[in-house]
């Protein structure tokens, strides 16, 4: 902790003091949430660089980047959306928009700012410059599952209503509602080119996507019934949908209440196949090219990582990085990945082919990690 | 919003009340249930632990802070009209058609009672 805590020191001087430009490509933020921190890093060099204080609980925090790589908006527990500027490695502007929120999105142009509130129940749209809140939409619900979609707009769900509404900012704010989406969708998804977004649900199997590129989406059901005949296990934590495979145009997603993740045909939308894991997964996330999909699991079992072929959807390696895996991050192209690991009080580095662990970082209760990279991808 | 508040309206069922008839044999069981346990108990409460499961693991619903999240707000000062049979007993079951997981599974009953103790009156727990 000292020589950290030192080198960390001997950065900031230097940040001060050095004029050189500074290309952020390599940077991200690590979320270290009992703290209300950031943990700037560079992922090339494999290194801390600084620490930035003061964003507020953070606990379940996410954030996105804004399209130049500079600035980051991030998303806290408490309401709290901060934009942080890592350039200068200082929070650039900071306001508490609501009592209690869950995450947020940008716009395709970069120029707006949406986050998801639980309470009060709604999405507020800000100015990406200024902070300043240029819509309010409120929803009656606790929201959840926002992504940002082509064209200037807004997608986002209700977990109380089941409604998914599609907000469109390209001229004045128009309001499209989807209801019957499901019981209680907890999360969602939106594919990189855009077209397909799919909620999972809590309160029945099965999952539900919406044709973004249809004139007037309607509920597509996925997998209704998947657990059918099944014992549902309790979940002690609810899954997130961020990852998608690729290879044969497939998603992987986590199932709710049952040890198992499920592929599904990008296209068709029918189930592909059925991998028996570990535990509740948490995370399915796709290495970059596609090839593998790491997963990590809910409490009690989040101590281990697996690691699935796409090609065959057999688990290939299955290693134990430590206690309370949260989060895993793939270096743009896929060599590397990133886990927070909680309750180490570290982040650790693997090689993805070797599998071997190549570097710890030390940070104070680890849990998001986000690569800049994520600038330039829709729904990220 | 008729499902939420179908789902929250005060979740938490009412305590379970022993019948007359059933106190003695249960009181004795207590008893000595609670001598073979006192011991066991010393030992294997863990505080640290027990805090840390709170605001980690049940903070990934209810907010590292307990002010709430996709589960209600757990602050002391919003849970007293419960008490702690009411809240352990949740604990241990979960709550049926909501994401409330039973806890059984992965603590025991003195351990959840230490954190429905925790919940109401965190103070004095320190």
């Amino acid at each position: 902790m000292k020589p950290f805590a030192l080198s960390l020191l001997a950065m900031l001087c230097l940040s001060a003091a050095h004029a050189e430009p500074t290309a952020t490509g390599d940077l991200g933020l690590i979320i270290e949430r009992a703290k209300g921190s950031v943990l700037l890093v560079d992922q090339s060099e494999r290194a801390a660089l600084a620490r930035i204080e003061g964003l507020g609980d953070l606990s379940h925090a996410s954030l996105v980047y804004s399209s130049d790589e500079r600035f980051a908006y991030v998303f806290g527990r408490d309401g709290g959306l901060t934009k942080v500027d890592i350039v200068k490695r200082e929070i650039a502007n900071r306001v508490v928009q609501a009592g209690n929120a869950i995450g947020g999105a940008i716009s395709d142009d970069g120029t707006l700012v949406a986050v998801s509130n639980y309470e009060p129940g709604g999405v507020r749209i800000f100015d990406a410059d200024t902070l300043e809140m240029v819509a309010d939409i409120a929803t009656d619900s606790k929201t959840i599952g926002l992504v940002d979609a082509p064209g200037r707009r807004f997608v986002f769900t209700m977990w109380d209503t089941g409604e998914t509404w599609i907000a469109d900012l390209s001229g004045a704010l128009e309001i499209t509602k989807i209801p019957d989406m499901g019981d209680r969708p907890y999360d969602a998804l939106i594919t990189a080119n855009g077209r397909t977004y799919i909620t999972g649900l809590f309160g029945e199997d099965g999952l539900t996507a919406l044709d973004l590129w249809s004139e007037t989406p309607e509920p597509i059901r996925v997998l209704p019934n998947y657990g059918r005949g099944q014992e549902e296990m309790p979940v002690y934590k609810m899954p997130h949908l961020e990852g998608w495979a690729h290879t044969g145009a497939e998603f992987v997603l986590p199932a709710v209440g049952h040890h198992e993740v499920l592929w599904i045909d990008a296209d068709s939308l029918q189930e592909t196949g059925r991998t028996r894991t570990h535990g509740q997964p948490v995370f399915a996330m796709a290495r970059p090219d596609g090839r593998h999909v790491w997963v990590n699991f809910a409490h009690p079992l989040n101590d281990t990582i697996q690691v699935i072929d796409t090609v065959t959807k057999q688990i290939v390696h299955e290693f134990k990085p430590g206690p309370a895996v949260l989060h895993m991050e793939f270096t743009p192209r896929g060599h590397e990945v990133w886990l927070s690991v909680r309750d180490a009080g570290k982040v650790m580095i693997y090689d993805t082919h070797t599998f071997e662990k190549l570097r710890e970082i030390e940070a104070d209760s680890p849990s998001g990690i986000f690569f800049t990279a994520r600038a330039h991808r829709t729904g990220l | 919003m008729d499902r939420f508040t179908k789902t929250y309206r005060d979740p938490v069922p009412p305590p379970r009340r022993r019948t007359r008839s059933m106190f003695t044999a249960n009181a004795v069981f207590s008893a000595a249930f609670l001598l073979a346990t006192a011991a066991l108990a010393a030992e294997t409460i863990d505080p640290g632990a027990l805090k840390r499961l709170v605001h980690q693991d049940c903070g990934s619903c209810h907010g590292l802070t307990l002010k709430g999240g996709l589960g209600p707000d757990l602050r002391a000062e919003n849970i007293q009209h419960h008490d702690v049979d009411s809240l352990k007993f949740v604990i241990l079951n979960g709550i049926p058609e909501t994401p409330m997981p039973p806890w059984q599974p992965l603590i025991s009953e003195e351990e959840a009672e230490w954190v429905a103790r925790y919940l109401l009156d965190p103070e004095t727990m320190e």
